[in-house]
């Protein structure tokens, strides 16, 4: 027993050298509450620089770590590879921009120190997801993520939607991961373990549980598929989205799905298929199927209805359920160009989408209301914004040159090479109809007529965060050889089998 | 200069209004004549181009291709042969008169034209790709600009045409897209044996894969249906029967410079497609669509003509009139045959620029009277005037203007001696053995043809002179230099067609062999 036990502290102290990102976060946050209660003067400088600060540490940190062989962390808890790095950065850079986002919201002005903190705790979590390979261990970093998003979406106290969107995603936050825990729990009384590795394993040698595991991987989607909101889990998406302070809305908006997606394609990949690097097969009877039918409802879902909103927040969280479907289009696949077909989208979803929500964000604090109505003749009044705008919301619908549309060629291409053509034929056509309400937009911003002729006062640093998220939007749209590199690189997953075996050819 | 000559053709125009944009938006004047430089620098060019190709050549000329994405074997591969040629000096040719054309406008002056040399760029590009990924970038970058220069500067109901030209186009251009990645997946380079975008790689059939002879998508065979894919994104450009509904709308609300474009270059980016993708990557599956083909276009020039004899708005009536003329050009190419297809090419560069002209000719009248009604319509505005001839007459008022009219129209309707009847004989002649009763059928329209233009013209400038449009100014210089250049070129190429026809001529009769080796194998090949 006791070697037993200090094996787990070796492995545990060997890990740590690891889990450098993790760790930056984690005496960030623990500086930031410190900072907080001993300090007490003007605050919101030191504390946006220790944020910004935890974070480049963390990044660093992941780049020192890209490239390092996989392996496996924390007895057996977590996975070390470049695919949960990949997704690591993503929402590090996430936080980074939305960091920027927050010092020029007047959304967040009171509790900086409280809101910071608790915004590294959801990238902490966020970091976890990445790499979990456990199903407890998946568990509680989901939760790790969603109770701190709650705070988040409620963090205006005195503003009643902010609380009605918090409340309603308590509610349904706790309704999916209690479905989600319950398919996990089938799962382990079927194989007797919440290795990932062993599930799979075991599935292989043991067979004909199909219909079982079948269930027990739909149930598990309810919590992944409340945290990436696809269909029909995506009911909280757009409450919340609305209420929640703007900055906040395009933090959830990009970084928990993208991770959402990292531990969904790593529970289905590594857990539940026979996935080899490049290709594999269900183990659990036909939940591909069901993904794809997911993903073609999550999609039209949203598309569809996006078409009538008026307000631009819940206009873009609906947008998003249906970015959401596209991404799922790769998970779908099975395929290592699936999985770089997510990964890609992802990024570039982190450029475009973090674009649009900063332009209602600065059209918002100058106007007072989110409604496309005073996006009116934003062509005229501030064009340099308006012709920004229009290009995010070119490469939000998937047109060329934008960076949105080499995402959706890496997603669609993954598909067509599987074959499965009728989940191909309904993605282009949503991303037609999709220009629809996109090009509502950019239609009042340049077809009607501005109600006061003033341009927006815009100020040099929030033109400095669009410059940059335009820029990475026409970069990857028109050199994207490197991010495509670095996702198709990025796609191998730990998983002991292979480890073993090429320790074995070495 | 060979190496740079193509790039600097699609690339001057944006690097134009680059500069554009950098001008204060005050100094009108200024952006137009730098924007007129900008065309006439690509003019130039063209001018270049079109001596220094080698007409014996049937192959790709003045070729570059260098690397682009390598990851995704994109490559920055552009080239000439005689289809794409004609089509390069067109554009080149109607863009410049389009910014004279466009003077007048007064408002967002710097977008408007730093938005028409993108669009430029765009079509540029499209003629002169020979890698699919990078056609389909040029393909859709042209939508962006065209759905502002409709929606910002156009007519009343301008923001339903835009969106609805928008709408069309993109659900096509995503099915091409579906096309585009399954070819990609299904062609193996032989020199790297990857998967590769190179157009020329594709057209060569032994680079296939087994899938693209004999799978299947939807149970049906695959070639087919990506033959269908691609010609559904093609035929919405062109426009075809039935999806040429979004034509009408775009060229009434357009302003004059825009539907001249757009009936002058962007529609025959359909048909080179077909001809381009369809006919030289999947030549069974065009034989087998041949009948097909030939029914879409009779449809399109009895359809089309029938609908604009009834139109009371002139603009709506040349817009008809072009889906009529298109379906020459699809008659023409259904055939094969080396007259057809070189009917059908020389048509489309035909129709471009008779097109262009009766476009320019309505536009100067709406500058005029601010509105084209050759009848009023019965719900128009003022009720004393419904059902009343708009004009009549107008012939002795404005005499210049009336004879610039004349040459148009009669190109229009095939008047020997002008350049349309040339190529319109030439698409009959070529479809005539292969589809008899079809094209039987379609020389009704050049009947119906001479019945929408001698009567629209009969009720606008015969007649006794409206005394309503006594204040209505003589055609311009600047209008006139417009045109004029267009006159010579209808009335120099119906005389003596040579200098396009032999441009194409190498190209396309290597095309036509081809496709008629298949024809042998198209019957049994699905």
């Amino acid at each position: 027993m006791s070697d037993l036990l200090q094996a787990a502290i070796a492995s545990n102290l060997e890990s740590l050298q690891f889990a450098g990102p993790e760790l930056a976060l984690t005496i960030s946050i623990l500086v930031i509450v410190t900072v907080d209660l001993v300090y007490s003067g003007e605050k919101r400088a030191l504390m946006t620089g220790l944020t910004l600060a935890g974070l480049l540490w963390a990044v660093w940190s992941i780049v020192g770590l890209y490239g390092t062989e996989p392996r496996s962390l924390f007895a057996g808890m977590m996975a070390l590879d470049d695919f949960g790095l990949f997704f690591k950065l993503l929402m590090a850079g996430t936080t980074l921009v939305v960091v920027v986002f927050g010092i020029q919201s007047t959304d967040i002005d009171e509790k900086l120190a409280e809101f910071y903190a608790v915004l590294l705790t959801i990238v902490l979590g966020g970091f976890l997801m990445a790499s979990s390979t456990n199903l407890l261990m998946m568990y509680l970093t989901l939760e790790l993520v969603s109770l701190p998003s709650f705070i988040l979406a409620g963090y205006q106290r005195h503003v009643q939607r902010s609380n009605e969107a918090a409340l309603k995603y308590v509610v349904y936050g706790g309704v999916s991961s209690g479905v989600m825990l319950y398919g996990f729990s089938l799962i382990y009384g079927l194989t007797g373990t919440l290795d990932l590795f062993e599930v799979s394993s075991r599935i292989a040698a043991q067979g004909g549980l199909d219909l079982t595991l079948f269930l027990a991987a739909t149930m598990s989607m309810a919590g992944f598929g409340y945290k990436v909101a696809c269909v029909p889990f995506h009911f909280w998406c757009p409450d919340v989205y609305e209420g929640a302070p703007t900055p906040v809305t395009a933090f959830l908006s990009v970084a928990p799905k993208a991770v959402g997606f990292a531990m969904l394609a790593r529970f289905f990949y590594v857990g539940l298929s026979s996935y080899d690097g490049t290709l594999g097969t269900s183990l659990a009877g036909q939940w591909p199927e069901l993904l794809a039918i997911v993903s073609a409802c999550t999609m039209t879902l949203g598309n569809l209805t996006a078409i009538w909103q008026n307000n631009l927040k819940r206009l873009l969280a609906y947008s998003s359920i249906a970015h959401a479907g596209y991404m799922m289009m790769g998970v779908v696949m099975l395929s290592s160009a699936g999985l770089q077909g997510v990964m890609f989208y992802a990024a570039v979803y982190l450029f475009m989408n973090l674009g649009a929500f900063f332009v209602v964000l600065l059209v918002a604090d100058r106007t007072g209301s989110e409604d496309i109505k005073d996006f009116a003749g934003l062509g005229w009044r501030s064009p340099f914004i308006a012709a920004v705008m229009t290009f995010f919301l070119a490469s939000l619908t998937g047109l060329p040159p934008t960076a949105g549309f080499a995402g959706k060629l890496y997603l669609f291409s993954a598909v067509v090479e599987g074959g499965l053509w009728w989940l191909a034929v309904v993605g282009v056509l949503n991303s037609a109809v999709s220009l629809y309400y996109y090009w509502r937009i950019a239609r009042t911003m340049y077809l009607e007529d501005p109600a006061v002729a003033e341009p927006l006062g815009i100020p040099a640093i929030a033109t400095v965060t669009l410059a940059v998220l335009f820029a990475g939007t026409v970069v990857f749209g028109i050199y994207f050889g490197p991010l495509s590199d670095l996702t198709a690189q990025s796609t191998t997953l730990y998983a002991p089998v292979q480890a073993a075996a090429q320790a074995m050819l070495r | 200069m060979d190496q740079w000559i193509l790039t600097l053709l699609t690339f001057v125009p944006v690097i134009g209004a680059a500069v554009i944009l950098c001008v204060p938006g005050e100094q009108k004047n200024t952006i137009r004549w730098l924007a007129l430089l900008t065309t006439g620098i690509c003019m130039v060019l063209a001018v270049w181009l079109f001596n220094a190709y080698d007409r014996a050549n049937p192959a790709m000329q003045f070729v570059v291709q260098v690397p682009w994405i390598p990851s995704f074997n994109i490559e920055y591969h552009i080239g000439l042969d005689g289809l794409s040629v004609s089509m390069v000096l067109l554009t080149a040719l109607i863009t410049l008169l389009c910014i004279p054309a466009s003077w007048s406008i007064e408002k967002g002056v710097k977008g408007y034209f730093a938005l028409l040399l993108l669009l430029q760029t765009g079509m540029q590009g499209v003629f002169v790709s020979l890698d699919f990924f990078l056609f389909y970038v040029f393909w859709e970058i042209m939508l962006l600009p065209m759905y502002f220069l409709i929606g910002i500067w156009g007519g009343p109901r301008k923001e339903y045409a835009a969106i609805k030209f928008f709408l069309y186009t993109l659900a096509g251009s995503v099915l091409l897209l579906l096309a585009m990645l399954a070819m990609y997946f299904n062609t193996t380079d032989p020199a790297t044996g990857e998967n590769t975008f190179n157009m020329l790689v594709m057209m060569d059939q032994a680079n296939h894969s087994e899938w693209l002879r004999a799978g299947t998508i939807f149970g049906r065979s695959a070639p087919l249906m990506l033959w269908m894919a691609m010609f559904i994104g093609f035929a919405i450009k062109v426009p075809l029967f039935p999806f040429h509904t979004w034509l009408p709308d775009a060229h009434v609300e357009a302003p004059t410079a825009i539907s001249v474009i757009l009936a002058g270059v962007l529609l025959k980016m359909g048909t080179y497609g077909i001809l381009r993708f369809n006919y030289q990557m999947l030549p069974d599956a065009s034989q087998y669509f041949s009948t097909l083909l030939a029914v879409i276009g009779v449809v399109n020039i009895v359809y089309g003509a029938f609908c604009a004899l009834a139109q009371t708005d002139l603009k709506r009536l040349v817009a008809y009139s072009s889906i009529s003329h298109m379906g020459y050009v699809i008659l023409g190419m259904s055939a094969f045959t080396v007259h057809g297809i070189n009917g059908a090419v020389f048509q489309m560069f035909n129709h471009g620029t008779i097109t262009a002209m009766l476009f320019l000719l309505v536009g100067v009248i709406y500058d005029r009277a601010h509105h084209r009604y050759i009848v009023f319509p019965n719900d128009y505005h003022e009720p004393e005037l419904r059902g009343q001839l708009g004009f009549g007459g107008l012939w002795t008022h404005m005499p210049i203007y009336g004879s610039l009219t004349m040459i148009a129209y009669f190109a229009a309707l095939g008047l020997p001696g002008l350049s349309g009847f040339i190529s319109e004989a030439l698409c009959f002649l070529g479809a005539f053995p292969v589809h008899r009763t079809l094209t039987i059928i379609g020389t009704l329209g050049v009947l119906l043809g001479a019945g929408y233009m001698l009567w629209a013209f009969q009720r606008l400038f015969m007649g006794s002179f409206n005394e309503r449009n006594k204040d209505l100014p003589e055609i311009n210089s600047r209008e006139i230099a417009t045109i004029v250049p267009l006159a010579v070129v209808v009335i120099v190429l119906g005389i003596y067609p040579a200098p396009v026809l032999d441009l194409i001529a190498a190209s396309l009769s290597d095309l036509s062999h081809t496709l008629s080796a298949h024809s042998g194998m198209a019957a049994n090949a699905f």
